[in-house]
């Protein structure tokens, strides 16, 4: 018996040792995902985990990987935790990893200042620190084709738009429903700018992350002010329990706009009253488009996935589905400007600056109208692309605005000024010297 | 002089001008502090038949809806999805009492403390493992509970109350007297406090710690089911769940570790003094002082009452 525990204790011992030791086989090209299908955000993290590994997968079985290297794929789970997240930071680290892509703000802040020292690109697509867009502070981060600023500026230009422009928000109440944390804080200092020259009044709602499913108090908030229209910045299962928060409480469902993270779900737990209920969005939500036939064929359908079928298409899928195909349009770039094969992660971070995917690119892709081009360059590395408003009908999102525009008079210049001191706070901070191909 | 008149005499006029806020307020107030109280009598229940604090009270409460929910999902008839839930929260409380208690007995209470900290990550594990991790809708109407809300024109405006609310707070009532009852007149409930008091008195007089333990973790379980039910049908079903539990922390500091009527008293007066806190008093400071604030109420009491207000005054002499 005591030998038997001796074996089992030395057995656990050798994995744990061995582990974080094995590298990613040399001739393939190492993408972890950090992931979180466990956990109080496992709702919203699952899907996007499911999205994001598909695609890399299906390129793997379809093409045999990108230029003809396999892609090792690894998730790391994060349970949007960001202790875990640096931990899973770690772990990949020694597997020299082309990019790693945190999903999480909380996430993504700590890791910004490691990316330059140890040569590894960060991709937080759509999140992470506003100002990281400016790729002359921040060389190694990307965060295409939004950033939380070009967000609200963009929902902001949707409620003018219903009340008759700009000018008519003054003297309007703007109600700002968050998660109590660096993702929802993020477009703080913007909006107070905007409210300011703007004329409206905001009135804040944070939500702690322990209270995600008890919002009756901010709700009753929502009541007593009245505000003309809410905003919400929210994760995980805040979404849900907000939007039947906002039924419950009978406000007009028309005028409460979200940030572009909710899904189907979040919506269709209130039921058909929760029909009206907008978000942002810049890409489809639906199956019909060759890429997602091909993730079926090659990838749900051999059984070589979590997915069920029936959420391919939706919001938060196709979402991960984007993620990775700029991953793979980075690594793709990358190959083609070093002409190597098996590039690294500094090969990727001049792939992803000089990523440029047109319609005709988005047509080989097999995602023709599934999103507008991008082209990020070594001063921006993020684009700052138009987006949509997409209304709930009771079952799925429907587009129900035209591109919008984000206010890049008004993003612009906040942007640069707050990445300027970022590096000032940061005593130390870099400048770049790294090469820039796409001038 | 504008602070004060913001902290001490504003919200009070607001609650004059607004009566119907005010009591919508109290109402949430009351439906939360319910709840709370539910999950919190998980906690007393176990800790007074074993003095151990059950850290996994809330995955439990999270896992037995999971239960429910996942049978639900998988086909079975929502009756009989809460009876197997029912059968699950037996057979967890036997396996705990089986491979958790049993072979720990006369260990150090931290150690137990301990071991419901890997029953938490198992429980964890094993509900994602089988369910998934994503949030489930609770079947509401399937399980016979009603949906919609009852909006009463008064106080010169609107009070709406949510039917699953009423019910929540029917339940729990009908609970908590169930409980008593059983507590104070059966031969089981007897045995039950006779362990509380006394461990090694019990044994002498031939009651069955193992067997007592199953039956109030098993309890401990069914509490644990009517609280996921309630909660997972005012929101969803979600692992998210477990971190509300920890309100039941200064639930327990206020009503005291080993007290049932504690438990009610302590949850409803953190539930109506945290929404009010948050309503009146939470604008001031820019909101969401709420997962705050129930400590804080809890510390003041305690200031006064050391024990909580109806834990037990240990007087040790030397």
């Amino acid at each position: 018996m005591r030998k038997l525990k001796k074996a089992v204790l030395a057995l656990i011992a050798t994995t744990a040792l061995a582990a974080p030791a094995l590298p990613a086989a040399a001739e393939d090209i190492f993408v972890p995902l950090f992931t979180y299908r466990t956990g109080p955000f496992a709702g919203s993290g699952t899907y996007i985990a499911n999205g994001m590994h598909d695609y890399l997968e299906m390129l793997n079985q379809r093409d045999g990987g990108i230029g003809g290297v396999k892609i090792a794929i690894e998730e790391c789970e994060t349970g949007y935790n960001t202790t875990k997240g640096l931990e899973c930071y770690e772990a990949v680290k020694p597997k020299h990893p082309v990019i790693v892509n945190p999903w999480s703000t909380g996430i993504t802040l700590p890791i910004i200042p490691k990316a330059a020292v140890d040569k590894i690109p960060v991709l937080s697509m759509a999140y992470g620190l506003s100002a990281s867009s400016e790729g002359e502070t921040f060389p190694w981060i990307f965060n295409p084709p939004d950033t939380y600023w070009d967000g609200m500026s963009m929902i902001i230009k949707y409620i003018a738009a219903q009340e008759g422009g700009l000018a008519k928000l003054k003297g309007k109440k703007i109600g700002y429903l968050y998660l109590d944390a660096g993702y929802g804080k993020e477009p703080l200092p913007f909006l107070a700018d905007l409210s300011k020259e703007l004329g409206f009044q905001t009135k804040l709602y944070p939500v702690a992350a322990a209270e995600m499913q008890n919002q009756s108090a901010q709700w009753l908030n929502v009541r007593r002010d009245r505000p003309d229209y809410m905003i919400m910045y929210g994760w995980g299962a805040m979404q849900p329990t907000a939007v039947k928060e906002a039924v419950k409480t009978n406000y007009p469902m028309e005028k409460f706009i979200s940030i572009w993270w909710p899904s189907e779900e979040d919506a269709k737990g209130a039921g058909k009253e929760a029909a009206g209920f907008k978000t942002l969005n810049w890409h489809a939500a639906t199956p019909d488009f060759p890429v997602i036939k091909d993730i079926e064929k090659h990838v749900v359908g051999a059984g070589k996935s979590q997915t069920p079928k029936d959420q391919l298409g939706t919001v938060l899928y196709n979402r991960g589905v984007y993620n990775s195909m700029l991953i793979a349009e980075g690594i793709r770039t990358a190959q083609k400007l070093t002409g190597k094969k098996v590039v690294t992660g500094e090969d990727v971070r001049r792939g992803m600056e000089s990523l440029n995917i047109d319609a005709a690119r988005l047509k080989e892709l097999g995602m023709d109208g599934f999103a507008g081009p991008i082209k990020l360059t070594c001063a921006d590395h993020n684009g700052h692309r138009p987006t949509f408003v997409q209304r709930f009908d009771g079952a799925k999102y429907v587009k129900v605005s035209d591109w919008i525009e984000p206010m890049h008079d008004k993003v612009g210049p906040l942007l640069k000024a707050d990445a300027k001191a970022y590096a000032e706070k940061n005593a130390g901070w870099p400048k770049r010297t790294e090469p820039c191909d796409a001038k | 002089m504008g602070l004060l008149y913001q902290i001490f005499i504003d919200p009070f006029m607001q609650m004059g001008q607004a009566p119907d806020l005010l009591v919508q307020t109290l109402w949430e107030g009351l439906v939360g502090g319910v709840l709370y109280a539910l999950i919190a009598l998980g906690f007393v229940l176990i800790f007074k038949a074993s003095g151990v604090f059950n850290f996994a009270q809330g995955i439990m409460m999270v896992f037995a809806a999971l239960t429910l929910v996942g049978l639900y999902e998988k086909g079975v008839p929502a009756p009989l999805a809460l009876l197997l839930a029912i059968g699950v929260m037996y057979l967890l409380a036997l396996g705990v009492e089986r491979v958790v208690l049993r072979p720990l007995v006369n260990q150090p209470d931290i150690m137990l403390f301990m071991a419901t900290f890997g029953l938490t990550y198992i429980l964890i594990g094993a509900g994602q493992l089988v369910f998934g991790g994503d949030p489930k809708e609770m079947p509401v109407t399937a399980l016979g509970l009603p949906k919609g809300a009852i909006d009463l024109k008064i106080l010169g405006g609107l009070v709406s109350l949510q039917k699953i609310d009423i019910a929540a707070a029917i339940i729990a009532s009908i609970m908590v007297a169930g409980l008593a009852v059983f507590f104070q007149k059966t031969r089981i409930g007897r045995a039950l406090r006779a362990v509380a008091d006394d461990h090694q008195a019990a044994l002498s007089v031939g009651i069955s710690l193992n067997q007592i333990w199953v039956i109030v973790w098993f309890t401990a379980g069914i509490v644990a089911l009517a609280t996921g039910i309630m909660w997972g049908a005012r929101s969803d079903v979600s692992f998210a769940l477990q971190v509300i539990s920890l309100k039941a922390l200064p639930v327990l500091i206020l009503g005291g570790f080993t007290s049932v009527p504690g438990a009610i008293v302590g949850g409803l007066i953190i539930g109506i003094g945290e929404k009010l806190g948050e309503f009146y008093w939470g604008p001031l400071v820019g909101g969401g002082i709420e997962s705050w604030l129930a400590y804080a109420i809890a510390l003041a009491f305690l200031l006064f009452k050391p024990e909580g207000l109806f834990g037990e005054k240990i007087i040790e002499r030397i």
